[in-house]
């Protein structure tokens, strides 16, 4: 444990109600869990359909093969998500109640949309996989859609409610309690846009990429039948571009962050007096009001924030000394950041690897080292996104909700949550490890009867005929 | 009428409805859960566990849906119910939440594992915990109906579900979840047309029905000892419950061998809902003992509006969706058979 660590956790015990700490690292623990199976419900099922779309219209076998696979991925990650989901809301009530207690009637509300989007999908997963034998083609694509549809939506309500702690708005407080609310104000509130838009497409680069590498391993180990070629292609082309997208889009989120709320951008350039001329420090760390090693970009915050050295950027001096993010939160959130941009920039070449010989070619790039950075940019992809919520979640700190509701206010005093954390820790450790060797023992059965599908999944019908599973099923 | 129609009663009334569809159709599940625990070896038991994963497969965890609706209504509707609820009554939500975490793993895993073992080890899980669920579930029912959740929350952490009333509804609710399942599976039997199971599985609802009727009648003592005003009240204004209930029951008994399986489902499903319903009329005005109101519970009109928009939303979408789903599985059963 670093000095600083070990002085961090002096100050945290001192100061901080005990039940703080575990009850941050079990929200951001299991939050951290969930999110990476977002990716999944949203637009795993768009490159679900677009496989099928192309298998349907070029009467593509392979295609169609992928599709199929892929919406059973899709039903396991769903269904896996949808208890760590369930665990989630239960959390919001065990370990901030007064976060819901308080703020239930403005904070809720995205999350009462959320609930509709979420039904909807499940029923919709159900539908797409048991229509694919029971479907005329068509008919069953569309059925694909409000799939599609719902993880978009339901992401964009549960982003709403974070946007919404971020920059709350549509809600008038009285002696302490909502008295007044509205609703569109609450979902429509400034932070939805940009955090919406980035998070979509930061789902199709981390389900694409982590996607595309599965069959880049596949090749690379020798397998570059034409199933593989197209199960990488899909997905990859998926990601290819949305990454370049998620750059302007990530840069304008930036600029929004500068404008609407300074101090998050403070902490994330790590600056602690107000200034202009402010560099762009990569790496480093910040330490009792000053920034320690790092590589400095002179004037380059000023003028990504506002296009000019002249740009003023307001420090955490803005902020009184007892609201500040504390300096090791502050470190986390700028390294944070860096890799998140980092990752963008390094999955932006790759992409544009891609781009250009399928441009010039119309096939993959030749080189091995390709197929070996497509295997692991899924999860880069997914370490960009868990960086980028660190960002958005630690950046708000020592604020649950921004301006009106401290971290250390929301927190429950009942119970020890110490034990209620390990136990977390136990369980998700274990459902993660069935999740992967579940995906496993899916694809050695795919490998070892490539030509018929029998893998039975949550939401879809038995493979199994009813005979077999009870025996004398027939007799009267 | 003005007094009982009013934007907080019917929110409270569509809450309520949350609680009751995830009482008897997740029930259902977790009854399901409790016949696969008792099924016995891996041998004996092969048959009637096939049974219950063919019926309730196709449904299972979406019922938790209603769970996440509960939790999501209560704490936007009646955020200050919620909070103390929450703080209340944290340990048995804790144990229940783990022991939906463990289903839910057992759902998405058990039909993918292929040695029996794992399959084993997955089952188990599946079993044990949708026993532990409702157990805490009906604690936790126990302890807001005999009104041990104080307005502000921070009630004590053991004897708000360790007493009487929480013991009661745990064991009850245990009970009541079997007798459905043992009801759904014997209509799922018949229709498969699969004698012995079907007998298997009246024999069993029969055991049910019988454990929880007679737990009722000395729950009746326990309520007036221990959870008086929900006693007075479920035999004032909840009496047509009761003994629409204790009808429904009867007749689901009486009619098992002859009654269609559609009658027979229904009949369960009265025999549970409108045992539910009493307490939901024993319990009106009030959301927590006789401290904490409706009225005073609820959130901003604007918020209990949005919530109704959302609720009428969700009917419109979700009743077609669910009936697709529904024909879809049916047709694919035709195909099977």
């Amino acid at each position: 444990m670093s000095p600083l660590w070990a002085e961090a956790w002096i100050w945290i015990c001192a100061a901080e109600p005990p039940q703080l700490l575990p009850a941050r690292q079990q929200m951001a623990f299991t939050l951290g869990f969930h999110i990476i199976l977002v990716p999944f419900g949203v637009a795993l099922t768009f490159i679900m359909m677009v496989a099928n779309y192309r298998a349907i219209r070029h009467d593509d076998d392979v295609a169609l093969r992928l599709a199929q696979r892929w919406s059973k991925v899709a039903a396991v990650l769903f269904a896996v998500g949808a208890v760590s989901g369930t665990v989630l809301s239960f959390e919001l009530g065990l370990l901030w109640p007064e976060l819901m207690g308080r703020f239930g009637p403005a904070f809720g509300i995205p999350f009462a949309i959320e609930g509709i989007f979420f039904f909807l999908e499940a029923i919709f997963i159900a539908i797409y996989i048991y229509g694919w034998n029971r479907l005329r083609p068509w008919p069953h694509f569309w059925t694909g859609l409000p799939v599609v549809l719902s993880g978009l939506g339901g992401t964009a309500s549960v982003v709403a409610a974070n946007a919404w702690m971020n920059l709350p708005a549509g809600f008038t407080m009285r002696g302490g309690r909502v008295v007044d609310v509205q609703p569109l104000d609450v979902i429509f509130n400034d932070a939805f846009g940009y955090e919406t838009i980035h998070m979509f497409l930061a789902a199709y680069m981390v389900a694409g990429f982590l996607v595309a590498g599965v069959y880049a391993v596949g090749m690379l180990r020798g397998r570059t039948d034409r199933y593989h070629r197209l199960g990488f292609v899909i997905p990859f082309a998926v990601a290819a571009i949305a990454t370049p997208l998620q750059i302007v889009v990530g840069d304008i989120a930036a600029r929004q962050v500068f404008d609407k709320e300074p101090v998050k951008f403070a902490a994330i350039e790590m600056l602690s007096r107000t200034s202009t001329h402010v560099p762009e420090t990569i790496g480093g760390i910040y330490d009792d009001g000053r920034v320690r090693y790092g590589l400095r970009i002179p004037n380059g915050a000023s003028i990504l924030a506002g296009f000019s050295p002249n740009t003023r950027i307001k420090g955490l001096n803005e902020v009184p000394p007892e609201l500040r993010p504390e300096p090791h939160l502050v470190t986390l959130v700028h390294l944070a950041f860096d890799v998140m941009v980092l990752i963008g920039f390094a999955l932006l070449g790759l992409s544009a690897w891609f781009g250009w010989a399928w441009w010039r070619r119309r096939e993959l790039p030749k080189s091995r080292w390709f197929l070996r950075l497509s295997a692991i940019a899924g999860i880069l992809a997914v370490i960009a996104l868990e960086a980028g919520w660190v960002v958005t979640e630690v950046g708000r700190q020592p604020w649950t909700v921004v301006g009106h509701l401290l971290t250390r206010d929301a927190v429950t005093t009942r119970g020890n949550l110490w034990v209620v954390f390990a136990a977390t820790l136990v369980i998700y450790a274990a459902v993660g490890t069935a999740t992967i060797l579940v995906l496993r023992a899916m694809q050695r059965r795919w490998r070892a009867s490539d030509a018929r599908d029998d893998v039975s999944v949550p939401y879809g019908p038995d493979e199994q005929p009813l005979e077999k599973a009870i025996p004398g099923a027939d007799a009267p | 009428m003005s007094d009982v129609l009013t934007v907080p009663n019917v929110v409270a009334a569509v809450l309520f409805g949350g609680v009751l569809l995830y009482a008897v159709f997740g029930g259902a599940d977790f009854g399901g859960g409790f016949w696969d625990l008792v099924a016995g070896g891996a041998e004996r038991g092969r048959r009637p566990r096939a049974l219950i994963e063919r019926a309730i497969g196709p449904v299972w965890e979406a019922n938790h849906v209603w769970l996440v609706f509960i939790l999501v209504v209560m704490w936007t509707a009646f955020s200050s119910v919620f909070s103390a609820i929450m703080t209340t009554l944290f340990v048995p939500l804790s144990l229940a939440a783990l022991g939906i975490v463990f289903r839910g793993s057992g759902f998405a895993f058990r039909r993918i594992t292929v040695r029996t073992q794992e399959q084993r080890a997955s089952g188990a899980v599946f079993a044990v915990s949708s026993v532990i669920t409702p157990f805490f579930f009906g604690t936790i029912a126990g302890g807001i109906a005999s009104g041990r959740v104080p307005s502000s929350g921070n009630g004590d952490a053991v004897t708000s579900w360790i007493n009487p009333t929480s013991i009661l509804g745990g064991v009850l609710a245990v009970l009541v979840c079997a007798y459905i399942a043992a009801m759904f599976l014997i209509a799922e039997a018949r229709r498969r047309r699969l004698g012995d199971l079907e007998t298997y599985f009246r024999r069993r609802a029969f055991a049910a029905a019988l454990a929880a009727g007679a737990i009722s009648i000395a729950g009746i003592l326990v309520l007036r000892d221990d959870a008086h005003r929900l006693y007075t009240r479920l035999l004032g204004p909840g009496l047509p419950f009761v003994i629409l209930s204790i009808v429904c029951g009867l007749a689901a008994l009486a009619l098992v061998r002859r009654a269609s399986p559609t009658i027979l489902r229904l009949l369960a499903l009265g025999a549970v809902g409108s045992v539910i319903v009493g307490w939901g009329v024993a319990q009106y005005p009030e959301m927590l003992g006789t401290h904490l109101s409706i009225a005073a519970a609820s959130s901003p009109r604007a918020t209990m509006v949005a919530v109704l928009v959302v609720s009428v939303a969700a009917a419109l979408l979700v009743v077609p969706s669910l009936a697709l789903l529904y024909v879809l599985q049916q047709r694919g059963r035709l195909e099977e058979a």
